[in-house]
């Protein structure tokens, strides 16, 4: 896929989670619209993965620790065939498989997440049994960046570095804002690459909305031999709306009628300078 | 020589752990041990020893240990979790919860030095809430074995169960219960002697001190059934209705709070089986615990043969009315 094709689907992609959460009255459209763009050229360019293989042990895995960006996941699975696209008509609905945190119930997903700083956890895990298995898989895992404040998430960065577990990738969506506002406010984070590096994480930055940057980062892990590598995604929470950029209050707003059709313009307007 | 329960003293369940989980690993090399700094609490020296290769350690991080055997198990791996039980059911329950039975991961999570087997280190070791705790989870079964051979068949029949189990025992040698020519099965209790007055439905290393008791109520002319109630969950609700239709009254013991544990499970039972029968429910009452080792512990709470028996006494005698 080039580069241009990469970004007309990060535009359909953000136009489609909104239309998803605007009929289910529920979502975390801000953090889906600021990691949406990773997961696109996950799904896209790097994860050796697809709907024939998912059940095969030597995939790649790619686990959402920040769960509550399902829409986004939803959505790039949709488009992958993981499942039909109408499925996503009954997200949230009752009895509906398609929950506002992700379960295995919905092919494509590797594990039940959504509450928070447990994902790496289990991506060390899966990194540790490739590595026993002396299998090819890369493990790739999405933290948000509040989520960091679980100490969980610093066990396993340990471990991870203890175990030189180099065939695991972990992601941070910096967008720098939680639910209650910026996270240098509710509980700093930085320095935060220089905490990942005494960590013993080999630590890249990119602008997490350019695919060309995500792709090269992705594509060159590991970072260095015999290191976890970690992905410091700069972005902007709600990016691509401008009302809902790096506001807090959308981290699950759901926007209504007008703010809806001013939103799905905007992202007609991008896509039409983008194709052209 | 027939057996006779209770008259020889075997090993620690510990060391059966290690044993059966040494003989199982070096069958097949998927079999992992996942510590948390827990090999010497464990006694895991000689399978860390013997194959090097598969165990993994996490540093003492039980969150980290859950979640982390929870991903070896998603890739295939015959993954048993140890760690102290009061620190891997609490501190890292919401891994258990997520990662291990609402993902459906088939994690054996081993907790050991259960209940108050750490005696007077006190209650930030004990674990007298895990089965409460865990009860109220979907997808685990809890069996908390009696005795050396229970544990054994427990360990062996967790590496073929395709879903999350806990297992749960102590850190002190125990007396046999049963015959060589015993048939352990999860999910069904095992009488350890026949009787008709009164039935003690205990699990784990409080079915020792009901047989104790029930051999002082013997000598009075009692007729005392034991049952080793194995496994918490999913309760034998078969054998626990058959037991309380034969015998005159139940009383419960378990090394736990009286809260949530094996008497509540027991008494919803038969509440909604429409039997009521006397019923005593013997653990640990809602109060800080008294220090003291694990045996006097169990004494001071009435968790011994004099205990349980003037429980049952009192029971028979006053019909089941507080």
């Amino acid at each position: 896929m080039t580069e241009r094709e990469l970004k007309v689907k990060s535009i359909e992609y953000r136009r489609k989670l909104l239309q998803c959460i605007k009929r289910a009255k529920a979502g975390h459209t801000g953090g889906d619209l600021s990691c949406i763009d990773i997961l696109n050229v996950l799904y896209n360019r790097v994860l050796n993965v697809s709907p024939e293989t998912f059940d095969d042990p030597g995939r790649d895995r790619y686990v959402q620790s920040k769960g509550h960006s399902v829409e986004a996941l939803y959505v790039v699975l949709a488009d992958r065939g993981f499942f039909s696209e109408s499925d996503l008509d009954t997200l949230c609905c009752y009895r509906s498989h398609y929950a506002g945190h992700p379960t295995r119930s919905v092919r494509g997903i590797e594990q039940n997440t959504g509450a928070l700083g447990h994902g790496l956890a289990f991506s060390v895990g899966v990194a540790l049994a490739g590595r026993m298995d002396g299998a090819a898989y890369r493990v790739y895992t999405l933290l948000g960046d509040g989520e960091l404040a679980e100490g969980s998430n610093w066990e396993s960065m340990l471990t991870a570095a203890h175990y030189r577990l180099d065939n695991l990738t972990a992601i941070v969506d910096r967008n720098t804002l939680q639910i209650t506002g910026c996270t240098e406010d509710v509980c700093a984070l930085e320095p935060l690459r220089k905490k990942f590096e005494a960590f013993g994480w080999a630590v890249r930055e990119v602008d997490g909305h350019d695919v060309a940057a995500l792709t090269d980062a992705f594509l060159a892990a590991p970072f260095e031999t015999g290191r976890p590598s970690m992905v410091i995604a700069r972005t902007v929470k709600g990016k691509g709306v401008s009302f809902m950029e790096d506001v807090a209050k959308w981290h699950h707003g759901v926007p209504n009628d007008q703010q809806y059709e001013q939103a799905q313009q905007e992202l007609d307007q991008l896509l039409r300078e983008v194709q052209a | 020589m027939s057996f006779i329960p209770g008259a020889e003293q075997g090993k620690a369940n510990l060391d059966v752990f290690c044993e059966t989980l040494l003989a199982l690993a070096r069958t097949d090399k998927n079999v992992l041990a996942v510590t948390s700094d827990s090999r010497g609490s464990g006694k895991l020296a000689p399978f860390v020893a013997a194959l090097p290769a598969q165990i993994v350690e996490v540093g003492i991080a039980e969150q980290n240990l859950v979640g982390i055997a929870a991903g070896l198990a998603s890739a295939g791996k015959i993954v048993y979790a140890v760690s102290p039980a009061s620190f891997l059911t609490a501190r890292a329950l919401e891994q258990i919860k997520n990662d291990v039975c609402y993902s459906d991961r088939p994690v054996k999570l081993v907790g050991i030095s259960g209940g108050v087997s750490y005696g007077a280190l006190g209650s930030t070791h004990h674990s007298t809430h895990d089965l409460a705790a865990l009860r109220a989870i979907d997808n685990i079964t809890i069996i908390v074995p009696a005795d050396n051979f229970e544990t054994a068949e427990a360990i062996q029949a967790a590496a073929v169960m395709e879903h999350p189990v806990y297992l749960r025992f102590g850190k002190r040698p125990l007396h046999h219960l049963h015959s060589p020519q015993t048939q352990f099965a999860v999910g069904k209790a095992l009488t350890v002697c026949e009787g008709t007055d009164v039935a003690f439905i205990a699990t784990g290393e409080t079915v020792h001190p009901a047989l104790t008791a029930a051999r002082e109520l013997e000598a009075e002319g009692l007729s005392v059934r034991v049952i080793s109630m194995h496994t918490v969950k999913p309760l034998d609700a078969d054998t626990l209705i058959q037991t309380a239709g034969e015998c005159r009254a139940v009383v419960t013991v378990e090394e736990h709070s009286v809260f949530g544990g094996l008497g509540e499970a027991c008494a919803a039972v038969l509440m909604q089986a429409g039997i009521h029968i006397p019923f005593r429910i013997v653990g640990f009452p809602d109060e800080h615990m008294v220090t003291g080792s694990q045996l006097e512990i169990f004494e001071h709470y009435g968790i011994s043969a004099s205990g349980l028996a003037q429980t049952a006494r009192a029971l028979l005698k006053n019909g089941g009315s507080l």
